[in-house]
């Protein structure tokens, strides 16, 4: 059988595919898998604000002295290949807003997630003449945007079509382009499937990679139920679905406690924090005691003269003066001058629990 | 070649490696970057990106809270 010319071509460029990298094991080893096939593969990573990567331990104290890495920059530079990261928190906010097909369990838009992710790395591969994208997806391992019925829907949604290989379930799909093309060979990728870890967790010590990131889950905050419960009573306060990428980060910091339907403290817990939120001091509010050691606190919201008591009372309570008959508290209004409230703490046994978020 | 600065303070990480990344890729050989950050990560984390595209990290240092990095263009992506 003779080749044409032009499929001699063909076999000898080297085919680009553009990886999904997200810091777990899975998209590591679909990397790996098409990297040994010859492929040149660079990697992208997007963020969104809602990564859990690096923020809670850039920001508590006690979390400083641990070794901190990007594990998706530590991925690449495992792998040996560049890593694209681009920054999607204006057109991620449409994602989270109003997810078409839904959420998880709490205010995670998982399904339309994927889709965002796989649409913006097919731009990327167009843009910067890529022939095909990989991701670490096995089928049946996320309740949501991992199912065999929602995959095609992800590939469709997302305009990638056949140009999504997901090498570590490729066996179970229909073959992609880059399969059908020869530019992989089908039978050296996997049929992995389902919720099991054992699978991925042998081919990485098969491949001696012996120190990698949890694996599946856990890299966003939206998954997470205290945070999705702060984030919509940020949207019932204000009466808007919307947010900016301060609102954001500040649910990851402090007690959160809503006195009122209007007004809200964010109450720093430790060193860490304190001097973080010090960072809002003129942008909101902010209260600290001036007789005793406590915390820093930002009032989000707007506060009359019987809340600012209130608040600063509360924000008392939390700090070394608790049990104090007066603290003297300083309340600086952003752009204004300090002015000092003397309270009373307000004892633990009367802050209602439904106070705190 | 010219000598440019980013701050990144207050930012959290990947932030400050993001903007780095941004805008070395805005820089011509022979020029220079000085990025300053206060997240800590960054430490680690922008010399990472520098080591997987190929940007040598002229010099890192902490003063008190900050972190400075200088960066060489020694290539364009």
């Amino acid at each position: 059988m003779f080749r044409s010319a032009a499929t001699d071509t063909q076999m000898s460029k080297t085919r680009k595919a553009i990886s999904l990298i997200s810091g777990g094991l899975d998209s590591m080893l679909a990397t790996r898998l098409i990297l040994d096939q010859g492929v040149h593969v660079e990697g992208i990573n997007f963020y969104t604000g809602f990564c859990v990567e690096g923020h809670t331990h850039a920001i508590r104290r006690q979390d400083r002295e641990r070794p901190k890495r990007n594990n998706a920059l530590w991925v690449a530079e495992q792998l040996g290949i560049k890593l694209h990261m681009i920054e999607v928190i204006e057109e991620y906010k449409q994602v989270v807003i109003n997810p078409q097909h839904g959420y998880g369990a709490n205010l995670n838009p998982c399904m339309d997630c994927k889709g965002f992710m796989v649409r913006k790395a097919r731009e990327w591969m167009e843009a910067h003449d890529f022939d095909f994208i990989i991701t670490g997806e096995v089928v049946g391992q996320r309740p949501m945007s991992q199912r065999r019925d929602t995959m095609p829907v992800i590939a469709r949604e997302s305009g990638a079509g056949d140009r999504l290989l997901r090498p570590l379930c490729a066996r179970l799909l229909p073959a992609t382009l880059a399969e059908t093309e020869g530019w992989v060979d089908r039978e050296r990728l996997l049929g992995l499937n389902g919720r099991s870890r054992k699978p991925q967790i042998a081919l990485a010590q098969a491949y001696g990679m012996d120190d990698y990131a949890q694996p599946a889950g856990g890299c966003c905050f939206l998954s997470n139920e205290q945070y999705s419960h702060k984030l919509n009573d940020l949207w019932q306060a204000r009466g808007d679905r919307d947010y900016e990428l301060d609102d954001i980060m500040l649910l990851k910091v402090g007690r959160h406690l809503r006195p009122r339907p209007y007004f809200k403290l964010i109450i720093g817990r430790e060193e860490g924090e304190n001097k973080y939120l010090e960072g809002y001091r003129h942008t909101y509010t902010h209260l600290h005691a001036l007789s005793h050691t406590g915390p820093l606190a930002l009032l989000d919201g707007k506060a009359d003269e019987n809340d600012l008591h209130l608040a600063a009372r509360l924000v008392a309570r939390f700090g070394q003066g608790r049990d104090a008959t007066t603290v003297s508290m300083s309340i600086t209004p952003p752009g204004q001058d300090s002015r000092t409230l003397e309270v009373t703490p307000m004892p633990s046994g009367e802050i209602p629990q439904s106070w705190y978020l | 070649m010219a000598e440019y600065t980013l701050d990144a303070r207050n930012m959290l990480c990947p932030l400050p490696v993001i903007r780095t990344q941004n805008r070395l890729r805005s820089l011509t050989k022979g020029d220079r970057l000085t990025v300053t950050c206060t997240d800590p990560g960054a430490l680690h984390d922008i010399p990472a990106w520098c080591r997987i595209h190929g940007y040598p990290v002229i010099e890192s240092h902490r003063e008190g809270d900050e972190i400075i990095i200088r960066i060489g263009v020694s290539t364009v992506e």
